[in-house]
């Protein structure tokens, strides 16, 4: 246990500090991509047009019963093909991220617009506002303020999640640790040192999540 | 100005309506009453298109609620409601909630908008009361806050859904004064589903009672309490009055 060296994490901190950089850019651009997709397909499975509420519900369920490294992988080879030429691994990752959590938002702002009365949109219709108005100055507010704690929870699994960007060699905190750590022959510090960054980040977005809770419950 | 003409309505395969015909004339008011369960509630979200009927014709200030590709968003702007569980939008202070409708729909500027609703406002008592939230007011204050909110579109008839169904006692009479007033001051054209017979005593010019979805009468005001011709309203009147 004498030999650890520390040191090895303070002499590479920029370059770690651009790999957390990469990966808090992804699980906040992913986040935002992710919840405005997923709000979509939430819209569209409670929207009673069946075949748009057939198309919204397979979407999800075949997201959702897949791996996300192999949406990542997916993505990575596809979009060049669909597009015509290379976008580079960080577009086709954050693509991949978005197409992926939008199906765990969409089942998110699925319950948080249900969790609306259906009272509120009698109200909004009762004054001639159109559907989209409703939806948009009425009915998402109050669901996404209902579900902000369960965004959050998602947002940091996200964060964890991006840790996957290594197979298309993105690199982020994880990926970036790993180089430190084979080359400089550090392989418990760095891995020591990854894991710490992980948890405080993670906690503190969880500690943050019970403090809204507390917040909205009172 | 409203007009029902045998109106059924089904749940699946439960009848909630049975060939309702009835009518509100300009300057009437109406009240619609019978126990709970009999339909009243569907009856009256049907006049501005909330609930579909699946027969019959309803027909609002000469457009066809019941028309297929009526333009119902137009149509429901010009019929003000108001709900038994008030149904203010709890995100938005009261003058955003007056305003929202105004400017979205009517295309009015936020002046204008905020201007008739402090004009609505103060008449209902609830001026001082603009920059709050919902859940800071009383029940009482919160269903005078959803009047003014549908007056603010200017409409030329109200629908009330047991407005003071929801409220603690002593709070039914501030909401059943801006009511009566605006049936008497106004000469408002309101449909009124109620238990509050006194109210229908002051100011409806007929009642309709309904029972297990269907219009059972439908009779002006003071012959409908003198003498209920129905075994069932008389019913329902000894035991509404004699409490």
């Amino acid at each position: 246990m004498g030999d650890f060296d520390f040191a090895v994490i303070v002499n590479n901190l920029p370059f770690l500090w651009q790999g957390l950089q990469l990966s808090l850019l992804l699980t906040f651009l992913a986040v935002l991509g992710g919840i405005a997709l997923g709000t979509l397909l939430a819209l569209a499975r409670l929207s009673g047009i069946k075949p748009l509420a057939l198309a919204a519900a397979a979407y999800v369920n075949l997201i959702r019963s897949v791996p996300l490294i192999l949406v990542i992988f997916w993505f990575y080879f596809l979009v060049p093909l669909a597009v015509g030429r290379p976008i580079g691994g960080f577009y086709s990752a954050l693509i991949a991220f978005v197409m992926f959590e939008a199906a765990y938002y969409s089942e998110i702002m699925r319950a948080g617009i249900q969790s609306v009365k259906k009272g509120q949109v009698y109200a909004g219709q009762a004054t001639g506002l159109g559907y989209w108005q409703i939806q948009r100055y009425i009915v998402l507010p109050q669901a996404f303020r209902n579900m902000i704690p369960i965004l959050v929870t998602q947002g940091i699994i996200l964060f964890q999640d991006t840790s996957l960007v290594f197979v298309v060699s993105l690199r982020d905190l994880m990926t970036v640790s790993s180089i430190v750590a084979r080359t400089e022959g550090r392989l418990v510090e760095m891995y020591l040192f990854a894991a710490l960054v992980y948890f405080v980040i993670c906690f503190a977005g969880s500690l943050f999540v019970r403090r809204l809770q507390v917040r909205m419950a009172t | 100005m409203i007009e029902m003409q045998s109106v059924s309505k089904w749940y699946g395969d439960f009848k909630v309506l049975t060939d309702c015909t009835t009518q509100v004339d300009k300057g009437e008011v109406v009240v619609v009453c019978g126990p709970s369960g009999s339909g009243k509630s569907t009856l009256i979200k049907c006049v501005n298109g909330l609930e579909p009927v699946q027969e019959g014709r309803i027909v609002v200030d000469g457009a066809e609620v019941t028309a297929r590709g009526a333009k119902l968003t137009q149509l429901r702007a010009k019929i003000g409601m108001v709900f038994q569980h008030f149904e203010l939008y709890p995100h938005m202070s009261v003058r955003e909630n007056l305003c929202l409708a105004q400017e979205k729909v009517l295309g009015r500027s936020r002046k204008e908008a905020e201007s008739r609703a402090e004009t609505l406002l103060t008449r209902v008592g609830m001026i001082d009361h603009i920059a709050k939230y919902p859940g800071q007011l009383s029940g009482g204050q919160q269903q005078r806050v959803a009047i003014a909110r549908a007056l603010a579109m200017d409409p030329i008839a109200m629908l009330f859904d047991e407005p003071t169904s929801a409220l603690d006692p002593e709070m039914i009479k501030e909401v059943l004064d801006v009511m009566v007033e605006l049936a008497r001051d106004d000469g408002m054209t309101m449909m009124v589903v109620t238990h509050e017979m006194g109210f229908a005593r002051k100011v409806a010019d007929r009642v309709v009672f309904m029972d297990q979805g269907a219009i059972v009468e439908d009779r002006p005001t003071q012959e409908f309490f003198d003498a209920p011709s129905s075994e069932r309203a008389k019913d329902f009147l000894s035991k509404i009055l004699h409490h």
